[in-house]
């Protein structure tokens, strides 16, 4: 338990951290944000009117000051006002997160069905020819980059078949469900591919460890059947590492896939992130880090939670 | 040598070894600039002309010669693949060392601050470096460089604290063994075999990363040539000349397959234990 408790006392820390970074970080970036947001115009402006803008947005105070405002108004929800958008910073990454989450969902499901039968067939055939074939798909998998096949996978349907991925606007799933599969369904799979290969990389390997511990070795000499000692037996415990590989996968994918909601024209987190940086949108740049960091930090602590509650020798070995 | 022959003996080692060896030869003939025609060369009457026996991969819009941009591209990727992760590895290996061998408060104020850089997901901690910096090839290295360093302290730290631990460390203090004696010989002679395969992941990781920063057009700049900008570029012809995409899109993922294999390998060797673990 002390592990979880310092975890969770560390949390906070780790988290002011971020914001600390974020906050530098976005100061150092060269040029000022006002010509960053009017372009062009910017040169149109009268110094008066410049110093108002950047007392509106909060860029004329000393960093410090920025910093404490900011910290203030992160405690009440407020995560200040994106220039480029002219909202709440807030608003619009929760207009931009749905998107992201139910991509990074749809991925480790596909992961997780492609992987984990994949994994149990490959452990339960071990040094056999279609072993090797799974391990050899697997590695092939674990080494494509996701911007490669989505290149890959638009190639050969324009190519092949004479069709484009559903771009265009994008309808969310309580709007269009069946459009917005047909709009999600191809970036899942470009995301889902790798991550399918590690999920049998890390379950063929847990099932091999599983397989051969006394417990099957007895629960085989009882006389259950094959097929109920890996699936009733062995399985639920080599799922213990591909749960905290799933995980921490997932919560990269909260992140925002960059490149790829890139490439198939998705408004998600990750492309607001992007624009966001190329704009010098600091608020909007700051929330949304911010906002990915906090993310990912809840999800590796569900992870290691999650761990903990799966694997009971955990809590034993530490009391 | 012997290292050398294990790797041989081992499958993947085999095969990772044999790519990663031909793409360092490319990557250094493409940084001298021996390519069968001069990759910045716009050979204006052939532009987009198909692979043939001139043109082995084809040219680019710009009349280009693909081939030689994808010698010159490895060469590029290679090369901030390599100084950043070196920087990583030796930054990480002096931190993670540090944090072990001083202790209590040291080591909670390094790993805390490590803690920070790995609450950010890679691509967007390397997006903000290159934010700050500009974009360009050194700020992908600085960038790559920083994503990588609490990885590698953490490699390091761990096997650290268990091996200060050790009789022999007390012995060789005992002996009168200077801490430096000690830090050098006793602790990162034992810390190779996680570090070698570490680096060689690493480098896997590096490449993936610098293709996707070029991808956005925050790394390498035109008119040099790198895989990931070969491939973003490639985006709009990839009807009417699909060698464009093709051929550095597998470029890099044979790049990553070879140093994964590789890795994969060396952890076999140095870590008999987990041979049969590993796919």
């Amino acid at each position: 338990m002390t592990y979880l408790l310092r975890r969770l006392a560390v949390f906070p820390l780790v988290l002011i951290g971020v914001s600390i970074v974020v906050f530098v970080a976005i100061r150092m970036v060269p040029g000022d944000a006002i010509t960053a947001m009017l372009g062009t115009e910017a040169g149109l402006l009268t110094p008066a009117q410049r110093e108002a803008l950047a007392a509106y947005f909060g860029i004329d105070q000393p960093w410090f000051v920025q910093y404490g405002r900011w910290l203030a108004g992160l405690l009440h929800g407020n995560l200040g006002i994106s220039s480029t958008y002219g909202k709440p910073v807030l608003d619009v990454i929760l207009e931009r997160f749905p998107l992201t989450l139910e991509l990074a969902l749809l991925s480790m499901i596909i992961a997780l069905v492609v992987g984990v039968p994949a994994g149990v067939f490959a452990a339960t055939h071990n040094e056999k020819f279609s072993d090797l074939g799974v391990r050899v798909a697997a590695m092939i998998g674990q080494s494509t980059p996701n911007f490669v096949l989505a290149l890959l996978i638009i190639y050969t349907l324009s190519a092949g078949f004479g069709v484009l991925p559903a771009m265009g606007e994008f309808s969310p799933l309580w709007q269009d469900p069946l459009r917005n599969l047909g709009q999600l369904i191809l970036p899942a799979i470009t995301l889902g591919f790798a991550f399918a290969a590690s999920v049998t990389r890390v379950s063929r390997s847990a099932m091999l460890d599983v397989l051969s511990d006394d417990y099957v070795r007895t629960a085989r000499s009882k006389g259950v059947s094959a097929r109920g000692v890996i699936w009733r037996h062995a399985l639920p415990n080599a799922l213990i590492p591909v749960v905290t590989l799933s995980g921490i996968e997932f919560g990269y994918l909260l992140g925002g896939a960059v490149i790829v909601e890139q490439i198939y024209a998705l408004p998600g987190l990750g492309r607001l992130v992007l624009d966001a940086i190329l704009q010098r949108d600091y608020a909007l740049v700051q929330g949304c880090v911010l906002f990915i960091a906090f993310n990912f930090m809840i999800v590796n602590l569900l992870v290691d939670l999650t761990y903990v509650a799966l694997d009971p020798r955990i809590r034993l070995g530490e009391q | 040598m012997r290292m050398l022959r294990a790797v041989f003996a081992h499958p993947s080692g085999r095969i990772g070894g044999v790519i990663v060896a031909l793409y360092l030869l490319l990557a250094v003939l493409g940084l001298l600039g021996l390519t069968p025609h001069n990759p910045l060369m716009q050979y204006r009457i052939d532009r987009l002309h198909a692979p043939d026996s001139t043109y082995w991969m084809g040219t680019d819009l710009f009349g280009r010669d693909v081939a030689s941009r994808l010698m010159m591209g490895i060469g590029q990727s290679f090369t901030v693949a390599f100084f950043s992760v070196a920087f990583a590895a030796l930054a990480g290996t002096v931190l993670g060392l540090a944090a072990a061998w001083f202790g209590r408060r040291w080591d909670g104020v390094l790993m805390r601050l490590m803690d920070v850089l790995l609450a950010f997901p890679a691509i967007l901690l390397a997006l903000l470096i290159v934010a700050v910096a500009g974009p360009g090839t050194r700020t992908s290295i600085v960038a790559i460089a920083i994503v990588y360093t609490p990885i590698f302290t953490r490699v390091v730290r761990g096997p650290a604290l268990s091996l200060k631990a050790r009789e022999f460390v007390d012995a060789a203090r005992t002996f009168g063994s200077s801490s430096s004696y000690i830090l050098t010989r006793h602790l990162l002679l034992n810390l190779v075999a996680p570090l070698t395969v570490q680096i060689t992941l690493a480098l896997a990781w590096a490449l993936l990363t610098e293709a996707g920063l070029s991808f956005l057009g925050l790394g390498t700049q035109p008119p040099a040539a790198s895989l990931g900008l070969m491939l973003s570029d490639s985006r709009n012809l990839m009807e009417t000349a699909p060698w464009l995409m093709i051929f550095p899109g597998v470029a890099i993922m044979i790049s990553i397959l070879g140093f994964n294999l590789l890795g994969d390998a060396l952890r076999d060797i140095f870590d008999p234990r987990m041979r049969r673990a590993i796919a």
